[in-house]
């Protein structure tokens, strides 16, 4: 087989970053199986007869909130994921496809939203949760989550739709299709890889967050997971099979959603379309 | 079925101005054909009609209604276009019965209407497949059907064939000659390629920067370009043009005189008078090789196209003009060599400093 060095190279190189990028959750799934003995011991060891225990699990499980969490944190993910997807996506394709008066305003609005981290405004967005009554609710997660996957998201969006043939358009409109249907059933279908692609970049921030989630809603039965983890860490003592446990549960649902939207990662439905 | 009228339509993007003032009857039933170089307009005006465009002024109407104002699915129009624009995502019979389940047509006739189609386009083995499994060809037809099961009116083509290798495109457009004669419906091409607009056309509109030049049938144009765009534009190898210069006017016979020869010729009345400059037209094929008479041009061979059963001789005259000739495939002419070529009075065109044509009409 002829393998050009140059290849080889950047094999090592990904295999590296992968084995970098991997190392901490699999540090994570191991030491979650193993006595509180074993983790200091021996970190890196897999769990063997001696070692192998479930009852940080059985912590978890125990505690009654955990489910709860789970389920704040899922909520949240899944409607901040489906808004910031639908909202991004219409934007996007308002902005690219009709003119109007202030359109290029807008869009250098949404750019500046990308540069300016949204966290600078953490005081002010909790006194206007405060004001809304909405501090210990979901819903003032899911707000901030969408205003801060928004710009970016219609930002990759737009670009993918600009890539779609103006032809394909011009022809649904010859067709007699009204501009929702150009929208729903061409449009959307078309950059469903740009969709993957937003909603896995949107996802896995929301789903870790513990910024927000811990000065909008901290309490209350609220929290999300990333801040039930913290119950188990004490200032004296830290439970950390209960936490390597949370946080093994924790990882499962973004890994099903990732695996869920990688497929459609794909690029090249549109070949075929024209020429 | 419908007549389709452009009255001073005037298309401009900014301050750019695109169309001026034009004025243009279809008849019901007939295959009309825009053709010029690219930038010239046609395209747009194409795109006006179908109601992708707004004008700038003037009025478009189809059939008896002003159809300014009303959306492209409102006019009874469907569009091919020059990339297909199929659907990527949906197969050949979805692409077919796409625009038609937004038209409030019930299935079963929109399953009649996909299927009559598919059989006239011999696509019903193609149903199932995604575009992106079809060959050129393929698609082509399948956005030709799209536009078929929609049962328009007016068919409008954007250069349908632009993408097509050389075979392919005479085979279909010869499928789209037969499609006119079956469905008997109005329609309007675009081209750039005149050999396209000649073979399909019953009627042929030149355009050039904005504007018509001519319209007419394609053997008229071909007859009598009625200036030098159009004249230079139909016909391949394109006319060859002369400086000339009038030498006499008696009635309506001007005298020409041309790289060493003269010609009187019947013109308009009054359109020139002695000493004007003029250009003469001849087509490449209306010169016969040999002939050494007053009405020859003489001149050195620069190369020689063969192409079997013609050759194309390009010479250069005393005067300087280049001129091609059509000479016959078994020439004995070689470059370096000298070239008579017999010029037939009435294949010659006229055109006076304007560009314009000041022939008197001719049989």
């Amino acid at each position: 087989m002829n393998v050009r060095p140059g290849r080889i190279a950047v094999h090592i190189g990904l295999i590296l970053y992968t084995i970098l990028a991997l190392g901490p959750i699999v540090l994570i799934l191991i030491n979650a199986f193993k006595t509180r003995r074993a983790i200091f011991a021996d970190p890196l060891g897999l769990p063997n007869g001696q070692t192998f225990t479930s009852i940080g699990f059985d912590r978890v499980f125990a505690n009654a909130d955990f489910g709860l969490y789970f389920f704040n944190s899922l909520t949240v993910t899944i409607v901040s994921l489906v808004l910031i997807v639908l909202i991004g996506a219409m934007a996007a394709w308002a902005l690219t496809e009709y003119k109007f008066p202030g359109n290029t305003l807008i869009g250098l609005y949404l750019a500046i939203g990308i540069m300016v981290p949204i966290r600078l405004g953490s005081v002010s967005i909790l006194r206007m949760m405060v004001e809304l009554n909405l501090v210990n609710t979901l819903t003032a997660l899911i707000l901030v989550y969408v205003a801060q996957g928004l710009p970016l998201a219609i930002l990759i969006l737009g670009e993918f739709i600009q890539q779609i043939p103006k032809d394909l358009r011009d022809a649904a409109r010859c067709d007699g299709v009204s501009e929702y249907r150009i929208f729903f059933s061409i449009i959307l279908p078309l950059i469903s890889p740009a969709i993957a692609t937003v909603a896995v970049f949107t996802m896995v921030p929301v789903w870790n967050d513990l910024w927000f989630p811990l000065i909008l809603a901290p309490g209350d039965g609220k929290q999300t997971i990333t801040l039930g983890v913290q119950q188990f860490i004490g200032q004296y003592v830290t439970d950390w099979n209960a936490v390597l446990a949370s946080l093994t549960l924790a990882i499962a649902p973004v890994l099903v959603l990732y695996l869920l939207f990688s497929r459609y990662l794909v690029r090249g439905l549109t070949a075929g379309a024209v020429k | 079925m419908a007549d389709v009228s452009l009255q001073g339509v005037a298309k401009s993007f900014g301050a750019t101005e695109i169309l001026r003032d034009i004025n243009l009857a279809v008849k019901d039933g007939e295959f009309v054909v825009f053709v010029g170089p690219s930038g010239c307009g046609k395209s747009t005006l194409l795109r006006i009609i179908a109601g992708l465009e707004n004008v700038s002024g003037g009025e478009i109407r189809i059939g008896d209604k002003r159809v300014n104002e009303l959306p492209p699915a409102d006019r009874k129009i469907a569009m091919v276009f020059q990339s297909y624009a199929l659907y990527p995502h949906m197969n050949v019979y979805k692409n077919m019965a796409f625009g038609l389940k937004f038209a409030k047509t019930n299935k079963a006739e929109v399953d009649r209407r996909v299927r009559q189609a598919a059989e006239i386009l011999k696509l019903t083995p193609l149903l199932d497949r995604k575009p992106r499994e079809l060959s050129g060809g393929q698609r082509q037809r399948v956005a030709i059907g799209r536009a078929i099961v929609r049962n328009p009116s007016v068919f409008l083509f954007d250069e349908p064939l632009s993408n097509l290798d050389a075979a392919l495109r005479v085979n279909t457009r010869l499928e789209i000659a037969k499609l006119h004669r079956d469905l008997g419906a109005t329609m309007i091409y675009v081209t750039h390629d005149q050999v396209e607009a000649m073979t399909l056309a019953s009627k042929i509109v030149v355009m050039n920067h904005g504007r018509i030049e001519q319209v007419g049938a394609p053997l008229e144009l071909y007859r009598h370009p009625r200036n030098l765009f159009v004249a230079g534009f139909i016909g391949s190898p394109r006319m060859n043009f002369i400086k000339g210069q009038v030498l006499r006017v008696e009635g309506n016979i001007a005298t020409i005189g041309f790289a060493g020869t003269e010609a009187p010729l019947a013109v308009r009345p009054a359109s020139l008078k002695p000493g004007d400059a003029v250009t003469v037209g001849i087509r490449p094929e209306h010169m016969e090789e040999g002939g050494d008479d007053a009405a020859s041009l003489r001149g050195t061979i620069d190369a020689v196209e063969q192409l079997g059963e013609s050759s194309y001789v390009y010479m250069r005259l005393a005067s300087g003009d280049d001129v091609i000739v059509r000479a016959p495939g078994e020439t004995d002419a070689a470059p370096g060599g000298s070239y008579t070529a017999h010029v037939p009075r009435k294949a010659l065109h006229v055109f006076d400093a304007e560009g314009v044509s000041v022939l008197a009409e001719r049989g």
